[in-house]
């Protein structure tokens, strides 16, 4: 589980996140909703620690990274799985090394038990036999599965997320977003999911935090997202055409 | 204001890059690949120019000696004093700016613009010792280059006179090893490492503190060449101002 109280976080003179108070749950997939620029990947990167929030507090299991030394930080961030937008990969190592990488750094393994480990998430994502091929020759969509190997490849707690599906086909971003939530449900762990796709929310949308201009202006579960009538969230969910159709056949047949 | 805010995070990057080491084993192999990528790897371009640059200086020293008076073992003599202070570790260091330079911060440039560095950073790892601390390390083995730069380009001096016919290989020899000052090739060296920790940092920063896309990596590469040429040329003078003109 993670807490967030009062989060802000401002470049320069700019306000980009405006006090958000909110909490992720465990063994769930809880998804950062809302349009480009509203924030998401700022405060998925506060979370983490590669950005420094001026003000709130974060919670992980109940210590907070701002009550913590060092040392501690750097404990905690082994126990953190993190898939980036583009999925970040190493480019000069190959998917094997790529995947390996936490495990070198982190353990005292060696290679061939490593190496067992790599195989077992490489099979976990169902990718085998491209150990040695380099991430420039795979297509966008393994690339994100090596980077969701890399990220579980340490047993991480909390598995974070940057629009998982982002440049991928519907139905490679389909099989992404369940991998995730089968992940996480598996190995029962925190997991946050940034997105403005309204596929993911369909698909793994089980919490839900909804942003906008750095605000969260709502909460709640798929179900909940399709009954509220909260502006900005309908704004948001029926922007995409083919929802506005869904409502409208819906409306029609009521 | 832009400058020196630019010069602040330079010194705290040095800072940051000597503290927070990665694993050792981890750390060994990274030197090793930049050894193979920074200075073997240029080993061919860098045998080449010397070589031949070193032809040029001395068929240019034989054609402007017209004055029967001077002998002829100034052309050796010429030849080296050009190639050992200053052909060799600064004009070689320019074009290392070029190729070295620009490798140096497109490689880190692209790790930033795909969140390569955001990934090191996550998994715990200081990116900026992991990134920058092998290249330093690796550069320390540039005067090699260098050494092989002055070697191939006396030699190719000595062809050049020799087999051009403007001076006999007796006399050659004679030049090179006139008024030989061993201070001469510290002074060269001890260019030669701070050159060496130039090309090694100045491109790092480039390539580690830039924003944008992969259009911006283009830009910060040839932002990098140019100041670090403009960084070698002035520590150059100053080096040599003090440690020549005493
Ligand atoms: N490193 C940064 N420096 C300054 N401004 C930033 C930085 N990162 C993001 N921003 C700004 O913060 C706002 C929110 O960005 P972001 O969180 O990336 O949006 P998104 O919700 O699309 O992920 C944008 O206006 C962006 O320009
Ligand atoms: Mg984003």
């Amino acid at each position: 589980m993670i807490k967030v109280d009062n989060l802000k976080k401002q470049f320069g003179n700019e306000e980009i996140l405006k006090g958000i108070t909110t909490t992720f749950e465990k063994g769930k997939t809880n998804l950062i909703i809302g349009q480009s620029g509203s924030g998401k990947s700022v405060m998925l990167k506060c979370l983490i620690g590669l950005f420094k929030p001026e003000q709130g507090r974060i919670y992980y299991d109940d210590n907070a990274i701002q009550d913590m030394d060092e040392e501690q930080q750097r404990v905690l961030r082994e126990e953190i799985g993190m898939l980036f937008q583009g999925g970040a990969l190493f480019d000069s190592m190959t998917i094997e090394d790529n995947v390996m990488f936490p495990l070198r750094m982190f353990t005292k393994q060696k290679r061939a038990e490593m190496l067992e480990r790599v195989n077992e998430v490489l099979n976990r994502v169902e990718l085998d036999g491209v150990n040695k091929k380099y991430p420039a020759e795979i297509s966008g969509g393994m690339q994100k599965r090596v980077s969701i190997a890399r990220a579980i490849v340490n047993k991480p707690k909390y598995l974070f997320c940057d629009e998982p599906n982002s440049g991928l086909d519907p139905k490679t971003a389909t099989v992404i977003d369940n991998l995730i939530q089968r992940i996480t449900h598996e190995n029962d762990i925190t997991t946050i999911v940034v997105t403005h796709d309204m596929n993911s929310v369909m698909e793994i949308g089980e919490r839900i935090n909804f942003l906008k201009n750095g605000v969260l202006v709502w909460k709640g579960t798929q179900e909940d997202i399709f009954k509220t009538d909260n502006k900005d969230v309908t704004d948001f969910v029926y922007s995409s055409d083919l929802f506005k159709k869904i409502r409208d056949v819906q409306n029609k047949t009521n | 204001m832009g400058y020196l805010e630019d010069i602040g995070t330079y010194f705290l990057m040095l800072k940051r890059t000597f503290s927070g080491f990665t694993k050792a084993g981890v750390l060994k192999e990274l030197i090793f690949k930049e050894i193979d990528d920074l200075i073997i790897g240029s080993l061919g371009i860098v045998g080449f120019i010397g070589f031949f640059v070193g032809g040029v200086i001395t068929l240019q020293t034989a054609l402007n000696l017209t004055n029967p008076l001077i002998p002829k073992t100034l052309i050796g003599f010429a030849t080296r004093q050009s190639i050992i202070l200053e052909f060799a570790p600064t004009f070689i260091s320019i074009i290392m700016a070029g190729k070295v330079g620009s490798f140096i911060t497109s490689s880190i440039g692209s790790m930033r613009v795909t969140e390569q560095i955001d990934a090191l950073e996550v998994m715990g790892i200081n990116s900026l010792n992991y990134l920058v601390f092998p290249k330093i390390i690796a550069m320390l083995t540039y005067p090699f280059l260098i050494a092989i730069a002055m070697f191939l380009g006396i030699f190719g001096g000595l062809l050049a006179g020799v087999y051009g016919g403007f001076v006999s290989m007796d006399e050659f020899v004679q030049g090179i090893q006139q008024e030989f000052i061993p201070f001469h090739l510290a002074y060269a060296f001890i260019k030669t490492f701070v050159f060496a920790f130039i090309l090694a940092t100045v491109p790092s920063w480039h390539g580690y503190y830039m924003k944008g896309g992969a259009l911006e990596v283009g830009k910060a590469s040839t932002k990098s060449f140019v100041w670090t040429s403009v960084l070698i040329i002035l520590a150059n003078y100053i080096i040599t101002q003090l440690l020549l003109s005493a």
